[in-house]
């Protein structure tokens, strides 16, 4: 074959840094999620599907011991049986692709083992998983690419945030995306891991491709470079590399001005994985955790023990240091099956946040419970979301006292930890004095700034007005700092603003004296911090009292 | 029901591969109040999960209704005709 053209496609970035290495697709795992063909075709695909299994097995059978081929004919009497595939082909028959029916039911299944007070029944949730995975491998679906994929380039539809953390990103690589939003979670998780994403290159044909150039800074995917392409692209990554390590040293440091000034540098979760090998004595405590990846889980909605492992998990991780909890942010770009609002017309104006947490009190009430029993072990925060009026604070405070009180009466551990309120909604902005009742503020800059923009964070066509640098959010970012000085509230930010070495001396000039950044920020908004210099700097707000607990 | 870890894998396919070897129809359950569920379903008999020294009832309705019952009862007698410490690896 000859090789192909090089060949350039701009996207979007998503996660910063530059990565380059053989292309691997992705299987289009979008045959997991839809139906690619008719009901009868579907069925008929499942059954096969089946029916290829069954003969794989058989096959495997002949060569085992009388144990091994015991489980394998268990396995194959599992396969046959039609109280796996009758449910299956009834969810075809509504409508469902074989893979995504299949993928349901034998889910259930595994969640019920998974479940069995039994050990040895736990344990047949990994015989199901077999063979779930093998129908699905044989319906072309997920396979097994996840393992061989070190330092190489993913492409695909999208990526599910769990087949994310399944890979290996310890020797480099990147994620290019056809479709996908830099506010996804998986963007979240690939800034935070410092793994190179570019979002949006669209229906492009990239068989003949095998290797690529990939820079998540401006967006861009180059397909089979040629040889002077490789000797730009090893530059500039040698220039993206020379400033990592001029900002890494300050990566250890506490943030400071360069006239000294202690600036917290906190930082931004999404996930607990990604507090694995990271030391906690980089930051000054966890400024946002958000909670919504524990509701993408496919057993449902998370009970509280679960939240509450999770929240005790990430406290003692900080140990001494501040963890603020976001309660559920669904709604907007983040839907959750079975929880947020279907055909809204403007899901970011819609039934989202603490609207939506409001709403749904049963499961409001879940979450406060376990945050008030993790409150013991650690210096909690619970922050809530898209607050919009005095009113809901209160009504929110209301249901968390509840939650203490109830579980005082039922003997359990707890305590009520500090309530406060992110400032993303202009309402609060304007008006930060309304809010007296908050025991902080935090201001979600990415929020506020398409809010005041009207630019929607997941059009790309508007994405150049939704800008935090405008004087208008500038200017209410001030006034809410100035706000809470006023009430004698502490204030931080924790949008992506905060990691930005551009912005970074606009926000301290705003007054801000604590930032919360992902964590593959630390070391360049550390370093940005200490160009600063706020004593020459007459328009900064020095009486307001500054968020650094 | 003797057997070492109750109706496991490898019991539950000797169970169901008899109890298809019927024309009639055969039902299980661990209450004699029921669920009652298909015998001759591998993935119902599993999901019993039933333990050791569980009471297995059987119900059946057919023409060869009482040769079923008298064939399933056995099984279980002679504990699936296994010996206990080999089963509990299956």
């Amino acid at each position: 074959m000859p090789e192909p053209a090089p060949c350039s496609v701009q996207g979007r970035p998503a996660a910063p840094g530059l990565a380059q290495g053989p292309l691997v697709l992705l299987e289009e795992t979008v045959a997991v999620s839809g139906p690619a063909a008719g009901p009868d075709e579907e069925a008929e695909r499942l059954t096969r599907a089946i029916g290829a299994a069954v003969e794989d097995l058989t096959a495997l059978m002949a060569g085992l011991d009388a144990e091994s081929a015991g489980i394998v004919e268990f396995q194959i009497a599992m396969l046959e049986d039609e109280a796996l595939s009758a449910p299956a082909l009834a969810g075809i028959a509504e409508g469902q692709g074989a893979a995504r029916a299949w993928q349901a039911v034998l889910d259930d299944q595994i969640a019920d083992y998974t479940g069995a007070d039994d050990e040895y029944f736990r344990a047949r949730a990994s015989d199901l998983t077999d063979l779930r995975d093998r129908v699905l491998r044989n319906l072309g679906g997920r396979g097994a690419t996840a393992a061989a994929v070190a330092g190489a380039i993913l492409t695909g539809t999208d990526v599910t945030p769990t087949r994310f953390l399944e890979m290996d990103w310890s020797d480099g690589g990147g994620v290019a995306l056809r479709k996908g939003s830099p506010t996804s979670h998986v963007a979240m998780l690939a800034r935070a891991r410092g793994v190179p994403m570019v979002v949006g290159i669209g229906d492009i044909d990239l068989s003949a491709h095998r290797e690529a150039l990939l820079d998540g800074e401006r967006g861009a995917l180059i397909l089979s470079p040629d040889a002077e392409e490789r000797r730009r692209f090893a530059e500039q990554q040698a220039a993206f590399d020379a400033e990592r390590r001029s900002t890494e040293p300050f990566r250890d440091k506490p943030g400071l001005t360069r006239d000294g000034q202690r600036i917290a540098v906190l930082i931004n979760v999404a996930d607990p994985v990604e507090l694995e090998g990271l030391d906690p004595a980089l930051c000054d405590g966890i400024g946002l955790v958000r909670t919504e990846l524990l509701f993408h889980s496919d057993d449902g909605l998370p009970d509280e023990e679960r939240q509450y492992a999770t929240y005790r998990r990430i406290l003692e991780w900080a140990g001494e240091r501040p963890v603020t909890i976001r309660t559920l942010d669904a709604g907007g770009d983040k839907p959750i099956a079975g929880l947020t609002a279907e055909g809204e017309s403007n899901p970011f104006l819609g039934l989202r946040g603490l609207r939506l947490s409001l709403a749904r009190p049963e499961v409001f009430r879940v979450q406060l419970r376990a945050l008030a029993r993790a409150a013991c072990h650690g210096r909690l925060k619970v922050m809530l979301p898209m607050v919009t009026r005095p009113e809901e604070l209160d009504a929110a405070r209301r249901l968390y006292q509840e939650a203490v009180e109830e579980l005082r009466a039922e003997g359990a551990d707890c305590a009520a930890a500090p309530l406060g309120i992110m400032v993303e909604v202009p309402a609060v902005a304007i008006t930060p004095e309304r809010f007296a009742g908050a025991d902080f503020f935090s201001i979600g800059s990415n929020d506020l700034t398409q809010y005041v923009t009207a630019a929607g964070r997941d059009i790309a066509a508007v994405a150049e007005l939704g800008d935090t640098s405008n004087p208008a959010v500038l200017k209410l970012i001030r006034s809410c700092v100035e706000g809470a000085g006023a009430l004698g509230i502490e204030v931080s930010l924790c949008g992506d603003a905060g990691g930005e070495p551009a912005l970074i001396p606009e926000l301290l000039a705003c007054g801000l004296r604590s930032l919360s950044v992902v964590p593959a920020a630390l070391g360049r908004a550390k370093a940005a911090i200490a160009e600063v210099d706020l004593a020459g700097r007459a328009d900064d707000v020095s009486e307001a009292r500054h968020g650094q607990a | 029901m003797t057997h070492a870890v109750g109706l496991h894998a490898r019991p539950s396919v000797k169970l169901t591969k008899l109890a298809k070897t019927f024309g009639c129809t055969v039902e299980l359950a661990i209450s004699s109040e029921g669920p009652w569920i298909d015998a001759k379903s591998i993935v119902k008999v599993m999901g019993t999960k039933a333990p050791k020294d569980t009471v297995l009832f059987f119900r059946a309705s057919g023409d060869d209704e009482d040769a079923a019952l008298t064939a399933l009862v056995a099984l279980v007698e002679r504990d699936f005709d296994e010996g206990s410490e080999e089963a509990a690896n299956a």
